[in-house]
Formats: structure tokens, C-alpha cells, sequence
């Protein structure tokens, strides 16, 4: 076998073609930039015939020269991922068995972005990210992720190799090259390389794909829950319950986070059972919210209450518990069969809630201030509502734009965190192929080896890079009406 | 204006207090106090003789006691050991306790020792303060300028190509965490991997001799990160000052575009980011610690992760008793800076 190089037979042709286009784009946009901020900000120009005109002159020539040559650009990248669909293996290098390898995520994502720009003008909110360009990107690039997570981690599809086995004669090899014969992969090369033990690190990095999505959103989904549970009454009620949960949320921000960590996730604390206390404490939040939100709606229908918040409150306890009940630790009293699952990482789970919940808070706390001045909140009140009715819903839907813009931003600083964790390695295994993890090991022998620490570089920032998108988008999208 | 600051110093110093304490009491816990005795004492120590070393130490009293010491507003123990010696808190090595002053702690300027370094926790944080601090004045330098040029710029013209491409500049910058910007430029210009071995992909020689080379990408690492965020609150702060009364005026009066950004926008526009700049520094602490591990530099950063990683008590108590009142600080500054600057609320 012939190590693989970056771009293969496809690349002969098509490396110097885009590489022209590129230098041609990066020279036309300079000018544009330049140009612009001596042109008037006029995008149409009225003829005396009465019809428009786009701009002309030298800056209309670099726009719509800039605008073709992007496009150049685009369908020659789009080639290095397309064509290899259709050829042999091994002729296409790495780039193009990687696209290979992702075949099932681009077929997922032209279904998902076919079926949502079809049926976009039925899908409220979510439809009209569509309309932007910024928010589809992002939205493109969260979804890749995600679905390569799914792949990897329910049908085992994209890996390559066993991202824990070790093969040797690996160790450091660069990217594409050869495995020995007689060693179990789907395809005989480590596509881009091996790390310090030996590892496939393109097989790392999309199994790291799964911890992440499966830890970031859930953790921010229960930062929410705590904030706008504790942060609707602060700022519904203020006075006195405001300034103390104020003054507590003002505490934990003003604690630098690596600080935090460092005090919260080492092996000492977690013998002390404080984490699982906090776990005990935090994650009880969904089961009160819920329980209020539907209690506050139904209470005056008791046989209907009773119906839907018997089984609710009943699966949320059966979670909760099964999540709080580690064994080995503090609290350990479910006999096993009842207990649902172990997370082995729960100490990381509860301290990137516990960081990001006081921030929820605030904002909550804020939307509530200015919302509760308003006129169907008055309304609310005379017509005697309860106090957690006005609040869960009457304030909280009409709070839910920033929120969820804000929630999109969140899951992309959880991933920051979550990476900033497996960086300075606390509270993940070394074996974890979570990418801050893989950063950290890369890190060692970065000076001598850089392919080791770049791939799960990229790949985070690609994930925060979209989710940061795809908040902008929705931000843009939401203000329009 | 007077007894605004008041409250606010009184609120400071309160959260300072329990701030501490809860860093006190979470280095304090059973499990850490016997890895110090096992650290300092004998690896194989049996629990009996952890215990007494404990005790004979001053670790063995209530909570409240030994913050209470730790600060200075209770005087230092004095214990007769169960092993004969009589041990004070305030003497120090080669003291001997009668001579030892009675109060010894924070607010008397005795910081303790760090079991790492040998050496005095006050002194310690004062050098890696001040080569943190050299650190930090290069990427105020960087960032700030930078973050507001592209801020205004952006804003300027709201919706135009300029904002648009400035904006998803800044926005590339605030996803990228400093672990992952200090990753790839070490890999793309310190190293030959892409032919642009360029700098030094180590700041160590960067504590004693600071040179462009060896410096650029430390400063560059935690510049970025901010930036974006600060650019982004320009921004926001000067597309809503250009669509104010007194800008459409200026324009009527025939005053050219570039007068009006200069003179009429920019003062006002500048109120906000200034806040965000001031609240970003607990960021900007995070983001120290990350870059100083990255690029072996050895500031306040280096210290907490030694500190934090070996169980160094006293060490890790003065940490983060100087990054708290950072933060605090930088907090009062910005709140009163805001009050300050906004001519609305000095005025009335």
C-alpha cells in the first residue's frame, strides 16, 4: 500500500485551477474592501429612463467579478468532495476519502436542508433560518456534526479504526499512511495519521463528535432550567428573593472558571461526595419546573392535572434518581435494577451547569424586569391569575426569542468548556477521544508533530463556529418581525 | 456618586469574604488535608499518625477558626504537638514561638508557604503577577485597538459588505477558544509543518527578554479571543448611535461622513464597549492560565495550574485571592467608569 497524499489524481487537475481562483478571489476582495470605503453606500442607481441600474463603475466590476469568482471557488471545492463519491478507492487522497467516509452525513444533510427550504414557509422560526444565508452555514455546519455524532455513535458507520486500538510502527506517522496487513479497519490507511500512542486520529476525532453532542446541549438544556426557574420569580417578585439570588449568581460569576474547575473536579472533592450533592441539587430543577408549569395551568381541573402530571412527574423522579445514583459514591440507594444509567463523568456534567446556570439567570432575570411591565401581564393579573401561571406562561413564551438565540450560543461555550476541561485534563480519562482531550495529548509534541492537535482543533471550532452562526442567523431572522 | 461607590465596596468586599471562604473551606476539605500530610509527611503514613500531624499543625480546628487565622482576625494557634514540639502558626522556620507575633494572616500581609516553590506565597504572586501583567498589557494593547478599529468600522454602515464581512470576522474570532488558536498558530508558524516557521512556538525566554519573536503568538492567542467579543459590542454601541436624532441632523447640515463618525459618534459610541472591556478580564484570566500552559510561560496562570494540581493550600488560597479581587475590581471600575462616562446619569 502507497501512502496516501492530501489531494490525489483529482488534485493534478484541479489543485493549480483552484489555486488561481483562490489568489484571483483574496485579490478581488481586498479591492472591494478597499474601494468600498471611498464608494457611496448606494447598492442601486436610478437611470434617467427611469429603469435601475446595479452599481457600476470600477466597484460594480470587482463586485460582480468577486461574486462569480466566489462561486468558481465554491464548485471547485465542492469538486474535491463530489467526485470521489464515484471513483475507486485510493485514487482520490485524503480529502476525497474523508468526503467517502462522511457519505452518509452529506446524504442526511441534502435530505434535512431538501425537505426544510421545501416546506419552509410552514415551519415557523425554524423555516425562516432559511432565508439567511449566515444562519444556514451555521446551521450546516451544526448539523454535519451532528449527524456525524449519530453515525458514529449508533450505527458505527464513518470511523475507520477502533479509536482505542494501537497499532505499531504508527506512532506519530503522517497523515495517509499505510496500515500493516492483517490489522481490522474498514480501509488500510490511517487517513490523517497517528497519534502518540499509535491511535487513528481521524477515527478519534468523529468518535469525539459523539461525547460532545451528546453532553453539550443537555448540560446548557439544564443550565436553563435552573436559570429561568430561579431567575422568572427574581425578577417577577424583585425584592428581597431577587437581591439574594442576584448576590449568589454575582458570587459564582465573579469565580474565574478554571478556578472553579480545578477546585470542583479532582479526584479529593469527588470522594467528599460534594459533586453529587450539587448533581442532587441542580437536577432537581427540571422535575420543579415542569411541575409547576403544568400544575399552574391544570390546578383548577384536578382530575385532568392529576392525569398528566402523575406520569410526567413520575418519569422526570425515575430519571432524576437514576441520574443523582452513582455507584461508589455518596449516594448510592437504588438497588441496581431500578437504576437507569452510571455517567461516569458526572462531576463534569455538574460543574459546566453549575458555571453556566447564574448567566441563564441574569438573562431571565432581565427579560422578566422589562416583561412583566406589560399590558397582557396586567391583564393576567386582574383576571386573577396565579403568580407561576403569569410567569411560566405568560412571561416565559414571550421571552423565548433572545432565549433561544442565547441557548444556541451557550451550547457552543459549553463546547469551549467541555474542551477547556479534557485541555488541562480534569475529570476525563486520558482515553476519552473527547477533542479537548486530543488537543491536550497534541499538545506534548506539538513543536515536532502538529498533525496530532490540529484535527480536533478544527473540528471544535468548526462546531462553536456554527453554532455562533446559527444564533446570528436566528437573531436576524427573529428581529425581522 | 459617594455613596453609590460605598455600596458597591461594601457589596465588593462582601462577596470577597465569602468568595474565600468558599475556596477556603473547599482546600480545606478531609480528603485534600490528608493528601498534604501524606505529601509533606511520609507517603505510607498510617491514619493515626495523618491525624495527629494534622492536629499538631493546626488543621485539626473548626473551620471558622482556621479561616478566621487565615485572615488575620483571630490570633494563630499555639499547639503543644502529641510528638513534644510546641508549634506556632506565626512562627516561621527557625522561629522561635515566643518571639512570633500573635495575629498573622492576610490582612497582616503574611500570606503563608507554598509547599511547591519553597518560598513565600506573597512573593511568589508578585513576580508571576508582574510577568502576567507584562503579558496582559501587550494584549490590551493589541486587542483593544483592534477591537474597536473593526467595531466601528462595522458599525459605521449598518448592513453594508464592510459590516458584513468585519462581523463574520469577529465572529470567527469569539469561536475560537484560546486552546484552539494557540494549537494552530504554534502548528502553522512555529513549527515546518507548512513552511512558516516564523516565531517561537515557546515563550519561555519571553519572562526574562521579550522580543517579537517569542512573544507575537502568546499575545495574539489571548487577543483574539476577546476581541471578537469587544468588536461585537462596538458594533451593536455604533450602529444604534448612527441611527440617533443628532447624527440625522449633522448629516442635514451638510457635515461629511467621515467628521461625523470622528466627532459626533465615536464619543458616544465608546460608553459601552468600555463596560465590556472592563468585564472581560475574569475572561481574559481564563484564557491567561490557558495560554501560559500552552507556551510553558511561567506567570500567574503557571501558578495556579502548579498550585491547584499539587495541592499547594496556602499557594492556591493567595491565588485566588488576588484573581478574585481582579475580577471585583474590574467590576467597580467598569460600574463606576459607566456612571462616569454616560454625561445622562453624571449630569442628573
Amino acid at each position: 500500500m502507497e501512502t496516501l497524499t492530501w489531494t490525489g489524481a483529482v488534485g493534478v487537475f484541479l489543485n493549480p485551477v483552484l489555486g488561481m481562483a483562490a489568489a484571483l478571489f483574496a485579490v478581488t476582495l481586498v479591492a472591494q474592501l478597499v474601494l468600498g470605503f471611498f464608494a457611496p453606500a448606494l447598492t442601486l442607481q436610478s437611470n434617467a429612463d427611469g429603469t435601475l441600474a446595479a452599481r457600476g463603475g470600477l466597484l460594480g466590476t470587482t463586485e460582480t467579478a468577486n461574486k462569480y469568482l466566489f462561486l468558481a471557488v465554491l464548485v471547485l471545492a465542492l469538486a474535491y468532495l463530489i467526485i470521489p463519491l464515484v471513483t475507486p478507492y485510493g485514487t482520490v487522497g485524503i480529502i476525497g476519502e474523508m468526503s467517502q467516509r462522511f457519505l452518509p452525513v452529506w446524504i442526511a444533510l441534502v435530505v434535512t436542508f431538501g425537505a426544510s427550504i421545501r416546506f419552509k414557509r410552514h415551519l415557523g422560526l425554524y423555516g425562516k433560518l432559511f432565508d439567511s444565508t449566515v444562519g444556514m452555514i451555521g446551521f450546516g455546519l451544526v448539523m454535519f456534526w451532528v449527524f456525524t455524532a449519530v453515525f458514529v455513535g449508533l450505527f458505527d458507520m464513518i470511523a475507520t479504526h477502533d479509536y482505542l486500538s494501537q497499532v505499531s510502527g504508527l506512532k506519530n506517522k503522517i497523515p495517509g499512511v499505510p496500515v500493516p496487513e492483517g490489522i481490522a479497519g474498514a480501509i488500510p490507511h490511517y487517513l490523517l495519521g497517528g497519534d502518540n500512542l499509535a491511535r487513528d486520529i481521524f477515527s478519534r476525532v468523529v468518535a469525539g463528535s459523539t461525547f460532545v453532542i451528546a453532553i453539550a446541549p443537555l448540560a446548557t438544556v439544564f443550565a436553563f432550567m435552573v436559570g429561568i426557574t430561579l431567575g422568572l420569580p427574581a425578577g417577577y417578585y424583585s425584592g428581597r428573593l431577587d437581591t439574594i439570588l442576584s448576590f449568589l449568581a454575582n458570587l459564582i460569576l465573579a469565580f474565574p472558571v478554571i478556578l472553579l474547575f480545578y477546585l470542583l473536579v479532582t479526584p479529593e472533592i469527588v470522594e467528599t461526595g460534594i459533586p453529587s450533592y450539587m448533581a442532587a441539587f441542580l437536577f432537581a430543577f427540571p422535575m420543579i419546573f415542569f411541575g409547576v408549569l403544568l400544575n399552574s395551568r391544570y390546578y383548577t381541573q384536578p382530575a385532568k392535572r392529576n392525569l398528566i402530571l402523575v406520569p410526567v412527574l413520575g418519569i422526570l423522579g425515575w430519571l432524576y434518581l437514576s441520574i443523582i445514583n452513582q455507584q461508589g459514591t455518596v449516594i448510592d440507594f437504588l438497588p441496581t435494577w431500578l437504576d437507569l444509567f452510571d455517567i461516569s463523568i458526572l462531576v463534569v456534567f455538574v460543574s459546566v451547569v453549575f458555571v453556566n446556570a447564574p448567566t441563564v439567570f441574569r438573562i431571565v432575570r432581565g427579560l422578566t424586569l422589562d416583561l412583566r411591565t406589560r399590558d397582557y401581564v396586567a391583564a393576567a393579573q386582574t383576571r386573577g391569575e396565579g403568580a407561576w401561571y403569569i410567569m411560566l406562561w405568560e412571561i416565559l413564551p414571550n421571552a423565548r426569542g433572545p432565549l433561544i438565540v442565547d441557548f444556541c450560543l451557550r451550547i457552543g461555550y459549553t463546547t469551549i468548556l467541555l474542551g477547556t476541561l479534557g485541555f488541562f485534563g480534569l475529570g476525563l480519562s486520558s482515553e476519552s477521544p473527547d477533542w479537548g482531550s486530543t488537543i491536550n495529548e497534541g499538545r506534548k509534541l506539538l513543536l515536532i508533530y502538529a498533525h496530532p492537535a490540529l484535527p480536533p482543533a478544527i473540528a471544535l471550532l468548526s462546531l462553536v463556529l456554527g453554532l455562533n452562526l446559527l444564533a446570528d442567523g436566528l437573531r436576524e431572522e427573529s428581529l425581522k418581525d | 456618586m459617594g455613596l453609590f461607590i460605598l455600596r458597591r465596596l461594601g457589596v465588593m468586599i462582601l462577596t470577597a469574604l465569602c468568595l474565600t471562604f468558599i475556596v477556603f473551606w473547599l482546600t480545606n476539605l478531609a480528603p485534600n488535608l490528608e493528601k498534604l500530610a501524606k505529601t509533606q509527611g511520609n507517603a505510607r503514613m498510617s491514619d493515626e499518625a495523618v491525624t495527629s500531624y494534622l492536629a499538631n499543625r493546626g488543621y485539626a480546628q473548626p473551620l471558622p477558626v482556621k479561616y478566621g487565622q487565615w485572615l488575620g482576625v483571630l490570633p494563630g494557634y499555639v499547639i503543644e504537638g502529641s510528638d513534644g514540639g510546641l508549634r506556632a502558626r506565626c512562627a516561621g522556620p527557625g522561629e522561635s514561638v515566643a518571639d512570633a507575633a500573635t495575629f498573622c494572616g492576610i490582612l497582616q500581609g503574611d500570606w503563608g508557604n507554598s509547599t511547591v516553590f519553597k518560598d513565600e506565597v506573597g512573593s511568589i504572586v508578585a513576580t508571576r503577577l508582574g510577568l502576567t501583567g507584562k503579558l496582559m498589557l501587550c494584549v490590551m494593547l493589541v486587542m483593544v485597538p483592534g477591537a474597536l478599529i473593526l467595531g466601528v468600522l462595522a458599525g459605521m454602515r449598518e448592513g453594508s459588505r464592510t459590516d458584513r464581512a468585519l462581523s463574520t470576522v469577529s465572529i470567527i474570532s469569539t469561536a475560537t477558544p484560546e486552546y484552539v488558536s494557540g494549537v494552530v498558530f504554534i502548528s502553522v508558524f512555529a513549527t515546518a509543518t507548512f513552511g512558516m516557521n516564523w516565531f517561537k512556538g515557546t515563550a519561555t525566554s519571553a519572562m526574562e527578554n521579550a522580543t517579537f519573536e517569542n512573544f507575537l503568538l502568546p499575545v495574539m492567542t489571548i487577543a483574539l479571543y476577546g476581541m471578537g467579543y469587544i468588536a461585537r459590542m462596538t458594533r451593536a454601541s455604533m450602529t444604534e448611535v448612527m441611527t440617533a436624532q443628532y447624527i440625522r441632523t449633522a448629516r442635514l447640515k451638510g457635515v461629511s461622513f467621515p467628521t461625523i463618525v470622528l466627532r459626533h459618534a465615536l464619543r458616544n459610541a465608546l460608553i459601552a464597549p468600555f463596560t465590556v472591556i472592563m468585564l472581560q478580564f475574569p475572561w481574559l484570566l481564563n484564557g491567561v492560565v490557558i495560554v501560559e500552559t500552552l507556551f510553558n510561560y511561567k506567570g500567574f496562570g503557571w501558578v495556579l495550574v502548579q498550585a491547584a494540581g499539587n495541592n499547594d493550600i496556602e499557594l492556591l488560597l493567595g491565588v485566588s485571592v488576588v484573581s478574585v479581587f481582579v475580577v471585583l475590581i474590574t467590576q467597580l471600575i467598569s460600574d463606576i467608569g459607566y456612571v462616569f462616562l454616560n454625561p445622562r446619569i453624571r449630569i442628573s
